[in-house]
């Protein structure tokens, strides 16, 4: 209660500095025109009331992470409500199955606009779990995943041009190829951490989207790939509304698709030894896991989402070219696995909603959304650093010996 | 001394540099089939780093490390990687304690379980009948592997949550779940109460003799040395200075010299 008092006290004194600070630049204006000063005391008001909502808030954060510093130190749990309700299996269930029905009924209730960009935010979540793969759970991080996303959507666009190979077809073709460079740039990688490899990586992106940009042989440059065809659906017309809800259905499938495998990868063989690898290089090795093989299938895995995803991208857009595919897209899908929390499914759904949804509705505030997407990085670097919520692992009981699903 | 003991590893002029710096040299040294070797040294000898090279973490500057299993053709060790030497049934611990921390003290025991098994990445996605079985039998092993050395009340919490007398356990029973014949401890003791001191000679013993592994352990606490093996090996700049019994170690001039000029340090 002392500390409280405390803060309140500090908080009042942050805001008079405050208030003191800027007092000769906001409240205080001589009108030249008139010759006459200005005392404009409403903005002293708000600066006063401000800056101290923002240091109280500030100091309690900071407080709140130091008690739940000492509860783990001395060994208690420090999960919040969110992660306790989480943990609880037939909560995730109810939960989930609630989600799925919204999400069905979503484009009935919502126009057409509504639709789009819900697509979009699904297309992200698709990529965001892709990417989680490669960083959440293997912990090698990648700035340059939109390559893979580009070589799928650019895959589709140009078989599609010259060869008018449906959608259907495309769709797991594209995530193949998507593999197959996975694993190509994946080799060279191998040897490289942090820094390193971050530098590569970024270089990946930054090469295809260059390649993209001159080969106009392969890609028509940057004019780009237009008329590429939409998903059929036995050779239905459709007219775009109905055409935006199939799109929109085809992206659930796909999202629901992408849960199940990486839920399912995630407590397998196969992801125990990725988190491993994450959790330390050498160890892993001596307990016998074979790491070139290791990290090259959870390169391939990871890209093998994004060029899917690409494929309908192309198809939903009907128009590619390279500007689609800058750093700035693997930058926002990096963010959206931090922020959801790394190697937590349902923590890269949120981030993805929350990262896609929140400017396109905030339209007013498009021009800070660079300033915001900063601040809310640091602020979530510092007060929660393991993203909104943490990586659930999966609990075993041995009586009957049945492991128990228990993850987000 | 040994009678026709199956002799299962075999060093020879071992030697590691690190640019100038020799920090072992031509060391050679044998464990046979049912022993729990030691060896000792100050600071700095070159222990850890004897033991990096023979499990494939450096590649040795020269000499050779020859594994012979029993029933298999001898292997050469140097130059393969860790996992290979795994493979070949050579696990160990880390002095300084390397546990996979965000994955439960189960699942790091189920690491050991996986140069064992193989459903790959497909069937990991489709998780037919053979690999549900797979991980049973995974869950399964580690789990007795948790129960044998006291730690399977704790199968769920994360790694990082245990106490550290129980973190080297940890590191043990994951070793141990990669069916090894030779098992390498780095400092097991080290930051042990001498209750759990105790309660880790049993355990030693019990792997000793229940699973039939051969044990060669790095220790600072000579009381547990002592009391625990034969041979026990002596480091001291990188060389070999003395091999034998407890009591030849004890009796030998050159050894209570490296370690009572080391005392001023200690
Ligand atoms: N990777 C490395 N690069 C350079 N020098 C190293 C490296 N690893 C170890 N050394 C050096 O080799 C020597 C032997 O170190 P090592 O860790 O093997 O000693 P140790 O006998 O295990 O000692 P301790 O009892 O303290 O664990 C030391 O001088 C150390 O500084
Ligand atoms: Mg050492």
């Amino acid at each position: 209660m002392t500390t409280m008092m405390q803060e309140f006290k500090q908080s009042i004194i942050v805001s008079i500095w405050f208030v003191f600070l800027t007092f000769p630049l906001v409240v205080v204006r001589v009108n030249t025109m008139n010759n006459v000063v200005e005392w404009r005391w409403m903005n002293m008001v708000w600066i006063a009331a401000g800056s101290f909502v923002l240091s109280y808030l500030w100091r309690y954060m900071l407080a709140r992470k130091l008690v739940q510093k000492k509860v783990e130190e001395a060994g208690g749990d420090t999960r919040g409500k969110l992660q306790i309700l989480l943990e609880d299996e037939s909560f995730r269930y109810k939960a989930m199955g609630v989600l799925l029905i919204v999400a069905l009924i979503y484009p009935q209730v919502f126009d057409t606009y509504q639709t789009t960009i819900m697509i979009s935010a699904l297309i992200y979540v698709v990529l965001g779990l892709g990417l989680n793969i490669n960083v959440g759970l293997a912990g090698m991080l990648d700035l340059g995943y939109v390559a893979f996303f580009g070589i799928g959507a650019y895959t589709f666009a140009i078989i599609n041009h010259h060869f008018d190979v449906s959608f259907w077809l495309m769709l797991p073709v594209g995530g193949l190829v998507g593999c197959l460079f996975g694993i190509i740039l994946g080799f060279p990688i191998l040897r490289l951490r942090g820094d390193y490899l971050a530098i590569v990586t970024l270089g990946f992106g930054m090469i295809f989207k260059v390649v993209m940009e001159n080969w106009t042989a392969l890609s028509f440059g940057p004019s780009g790939i237009a008329n590429i065809d939409k998903p059929g659906l036995f050779g239905l017309d459709m007219n775009l509304a109905s055409h935006t809800n199939y799109i929109y259905y085809i992206m659930i499938a796909m999202v629901v698709f992408t849960i199940i495998v990486t839920n399912r990868l995630k407590n397998s063989r196969i992801g125990r030894a990725w988190i491993a690898l994450r959790e330390d290089e050498i160890a892993c090795v001596a307990m016998g896991i074979d790491m070139a093989r290791t990290k090259l299938s959870a390169y391939a895995l990871g890209a093998f989402w994004a060029g899917m995803v690409g494929v309908l991208f192309a198809s939903k857009t009907t128009f590619i070219n390279p500007a689609s595919f800058t750093f700035m897209e693997s930058a926002i899908i990096l963010s959206i696995v931090v922020l959801g929390g790394m190697g937590s499914i349902l923590g890269v759904i949120l981030g993805a909603f929350i990262l896609i949804l929140l400017p396109e509705y905030m339209r007013a505030f498009s021009e800070y959304r660079m300033l915001a997407f900063g601040a809310a990085m640091v602020l979530m670097m510092i007060f929660r650093p393991q993203g909104i919520i943490s990586g659930l692992r999966q609990k075993y009981e041995y009586k009957g010996l049945k492991g128990q699903s228990n993850d987000g | 001394m040994a009678d026709k003991k199956h002799k299962l590893l075999e060093v020879k002029g071992l030697t590691m540099d690190f640019g100038g710096l020799r920090a072992v040299d031509s060391v050679s040294l044998e464990i046979h089939e049912g022993e729990i070797a030691a060896l000792i040294g100050p600071n700095g000898a070159g222990k850890t780093t004897f033991f990096n090279c023979v499990t494939g973490i450096y590649n040795p500057t020269k000499g050779d490390v020859l594994l012979h299993p029993k029933g298999l053709k001898t292997r050469r060790l140097n130059g393969l990687k860790p996992n290979k030497v795994t493979e070949m049934g050579l696990a160990r611990t880390f002095q300084n304690i390397r546990l996979f921390q965000e994955m439960t003290v189960l699942e790091n025991v189920m690491i050991g379980r996986h140069c064992r098994t193989k459903s790959g990445i497909f069937r990991s996605i489709i998780r037919d009948k053979s690999v549900r079985e797979e991980e049973r039998q995974i869950v399964e092993t580690s789990y007795r592997l948790l129960e044998k050395v006291g730690l399977e009340d704790f199968a769920n919490e994360f790694s990082k949550n245990l106490p550290y007398g129980a973190q080297r356990r940890l590191e043990i029973a994951r070793a141990m779940a990669t069916d090894p014949f030779l098992l390498l401890l780095d400092e097991p003791a080290a930051g042990m109460n001498p209750q759990e001191t105790d309660e880790l000679v049993h355990l030693i013993r019990k792997i000793s003799s229940e699973d039939k592994i051969a044990i060669l352990l790095i220790e600072h606490d000579m009381k547990l040395v002592m009391n625990i093996s034969d041979p026990i090996y002596v480091m001291e700049y990188g060389k070999k200075i003395a091999e034998g019994t407890p009591q030849q170690i004890k009796d030998n001039p050159k050894v209570i010299e490296a370690y009572l000029g080391d005392d001023d340090d200690a």
